[in-house]
């Protein structure tokens, strides 16, 4: 029901008489993964995947570590998006130490630090590896379709778009004294805060930042509209959305609860207490992905597959609290025709409506005396379990950490955003696969179709490739009429042997 | 005046080093007027097309297909750079050395939270995984190292400006940072 084209693609009965066309490594998105297509003599397509074929393992080498250094380690998942992983983590453990309820100024510096976050990737995204796609064609020439192309054609639109980036990554070294991998949050707080001079610093830019955002919400808005048809349809289909959600309804990154919308926006659950998103979401494992397929339980694997990040968080939205992205999103609901925006494309126009929200909240809270304070940190009672879950550039982050007496990591459970979007882009590529390839000749241009989809979600593939695993071979041999006539196995300690041999 | 070829890639890494070459802001126009970017995850050039001046690799190697691009950066390019911690030392990914891959995979996808249809990804294309997270030195020649987790803008360019001014690019001490 929620996708159209769907299963079917997803795994051919008969692979080994298909012939194989692999897109490695997919480019202009952060991380490593491949495209793998299956076609039949006449080239229709009957297989098409995205697979993560990388592990890293963060989830089992920090096991044995103490608690306080987990948000330096594992903002190391991802370049783009490190204080996402900073602030999830550094969230469950202010839950360890007791201190669910910041003080003022650590809380609104974690949150300034968060937005200036959300600045920098979207802008990153947008201009800097989707706009070529947008701005010259999906079919263009290799040559120019890349940042460089759209600086020598757009110099004005790719200036304001590495100048954004330059904001929010200052915004970030600021706060955090490096514009990759810095430190701000400790256990029940931050480590310093806001000094005036920066304060000031920072205001003198925001209204240029604020007024960039605003021209890039029209540039994305343009640019979907001047085709609508064809964007409303390409790699589209229907599906549940899950994102945070602010006590009051409105869009909420930093904190608040759960919520969950199906296809038609009706509730699926509502402002569910992050600690609980255990029994509500659960990850599937395919034989031919590190990376795993979530869930909501009570819909299913089936059914229960959903949406996060930008498409997500404004329909499921009531409300901005900002007034100009408020004006942006309403707009921006109308796609929608009285329920959710389904299109893949429309993320573009969502991610820039969301930059502008975290440039006028960054404006807002440079004004706000709490964020010159000097109450820091607090502590409270002592637990052993904690779960934090921000709402990363990509989508919903969520970290839980089990610790001993001795403070050492026993446990640790990463869903990061574009695992949550795994299903959404794999139903992409089966949809663009099925619509433009399908029966043609591939070239290099019709290929990046399906690129463009997969952008659409702007995974970061690091951040998803945590799980740490060894492959385990399993040759077997049979003879011409299919028969199994040997089998070994190696199983990840490197021991080979025959199974069912004694 | 030709321009210098540059390919990067990112190995086993976070992307963060690519963000701080990025992070030379406005100066990118200028970088511009240098280089001539080959293979890099900013384009769509999915193959170093021709011997390149300049290879930029992060990240560490951690699995088969790692150690193939690894090999196609050394043989394409004349100046092999090894770039942040990971690319120098293996690096946090390294910290997995030290454990058994039979537990963290069962771990991982059969006694995680939350899981069902447990199984271990066995599929074909699947890269074989390196028991060992490598720094790239263990693998091939490498010219130079870049340390930092990132290495800064700052060193970023002014390495850059050196090598492709002819000079040998040694850093001041400032520009060179571990975290």
């Amino acid at each position: 029901m929620l996708s159209r084209v769907a299963a079917p693609l997803e795994t051919a009965t008969h692979p080994e008489a298909l012939r194989r066309v692999v897109i490695e490594p997919v480019s202009r998105v952060e991380g490593h993964g491949k495209v793998t297509l299956l076609l039949d003599d006449e080239g229709h397509v009957r297989q098409a995947r995205l697979h993560i074929a990388e592990f890293r393992g963060f989830e089992t080498f920090i096991q044995g570590r103490p608690y306080r250094e987990v948000p330096v380690l594992v903002q190391r998942l991802c370049g783009i998006c490190p204080v996402s992983h900073h602030l999830a983590a550094a969230k469950a453990i202010d839950v360890l130490v007791g201190a669910r309820t910041l003080t003022p100024t650590a809380e609104k510096l974690r949150r300034l630090l968060h937005l200036g976050q959300t600045l920098q990737s979207h802008a990153l995204h947008f201009f800097h590896l989707a706009s070529p796609d947008l701005l010259f064609g999906y079919d263009s020439d290799v040559a120019s379709r890349n940042i460089i192309g759209v600086i020598q054609a757009h110099p004005t639109i790719a200036l304001q778009g590495v100048k954004l980036r330059k904001y929010g990554q200052e915004v970030i070294r600021i706060l955090s004294g490096k514009r990759v991998h810095g430190v701000l949050a400790i256990p029940g707080g931050v480590n310093r805060s806001l000094s005036r001079d920066d304060g000031e610093s920072l205001k003198k830019d925001i209204d240029q930042v604020v007024a960039w955002s605003q021209g890039a919400v029209k540039t994305a808005r343009d640019l979907y509209l001047a085709d609508l048809e064809k964007n409303a349809a390409f790699g589209s289909f229907r599906s549940n959305f899950v994102s945070l959600i602010a006590r009051d309804g409105s869009l909420e990154l930093y904190d608040g609860g759960l919520r969950a919308r199906d296809h038609l926006g009706h509730e699926v659950f509502d402002h569910l207490n992050c600690d609980r998103y255990l029994r509500h979401i659960h990850e599937e494992v395919k034989s031919w992905s590190y990376m795993k397929f979530p869930f909501i339980v009570a819909l299913g694997s089936d059914e229960g597959w959903y949406r996060v990040g930008p498409l997500a968080r404004l329909n499921n939205a009531d409300r901005i609290r900002t007034p100009l992205a408020e004006s942006e999103r309403a707009v921006f609901a109308r796609l929608g025709e009285g329920g959710p925006v389904h299109a893949t494309m429309a993320y573009h126009e969502a991610r820039m409506i969301e930059m502008l929200y975290a440039a006028e909240a960054i404006r807002e809270l440079l004004d706000d005396p709490d964020c010159y304070g000097s109450d820091l940190v607090i502590r409270g009672e002592r637990a052993f379990e904690g779960v934090g879950v921000v709402e990363a550039p990509r989508g919903t982050l969520i970290h839980h950490y089990e610790v001993d007496e001795t403070d050492a990591i026993v446990r640790a459970n990463l869903i990061v955003a574009t695992t949550n979007n795994n299903n959404a882009m794999n139903t992409a590529v089966r949809e663009v696969a099925a619509r433009d390839l399908d029966g043609r000749e591939l070239t290099e241009g019709l290929l990046n179709h399906i690129e463009v989809a997969i952008r659409a979600y702007d995974p970061c593939l690091s951040c998803a490739t945590h799980a740490l695993g060894a492959m385990a071979l399993d040759v077997s041999l049979e003879d011409a009429s299919g028969l199994l006539v040997d089998r070994l196995v190696r199983d990840s300690d490197g021991r080979v042997a025959r199974p069912g041999a004694p | 005046m030709t321009k210098a070829t540059v390919a990067t890639c990112s190995l086993a890494g976070c992307f963060g080093c690519h963000m701080s070459l990025l992070d030379i802001d406005e100066k990118l126009l200028d970088l511009l007027q240098l280089v001539e970017f080959d293979r890099s995850p900013i384009n769509d050039i999915k193959h170093i097309s021709r011997p390149v001046d300049v290879g930029l690799v992060e990240g560490g190697v951690c699995n088969a297909e790692n150690v193939h691009v690894l090999q196609e950066f050394r043989r394409m390019c004349k100046v092999l750079v090894a770039v942040g911690e990971c690319a120098n030392t293996g690096g946090v990914p390294s910290m997995r050395n030290g454990v058994s891959l039979k537990r963290c995979l069962e771990q991982s996808f059969i006694r995680g939270l939350g899981i069902e249809g447990a199984q271990i990804p066995d599929d074909p294309e699947l890269p074989l995984l390196l028991n060992r997270v490598r720094p790239l030195h263990h693998i091939v020649k490498v010219d130079y190292f870049l340390p930092g987790c990132p290495p800064s803008a700052d060193a970023f360019w002014r390495f850059l400006t050196e090598l492709l001014a002819g000079r040998d690019p040694a850093l001041p001490r400032e520009l060179i940072r571990f975290d």
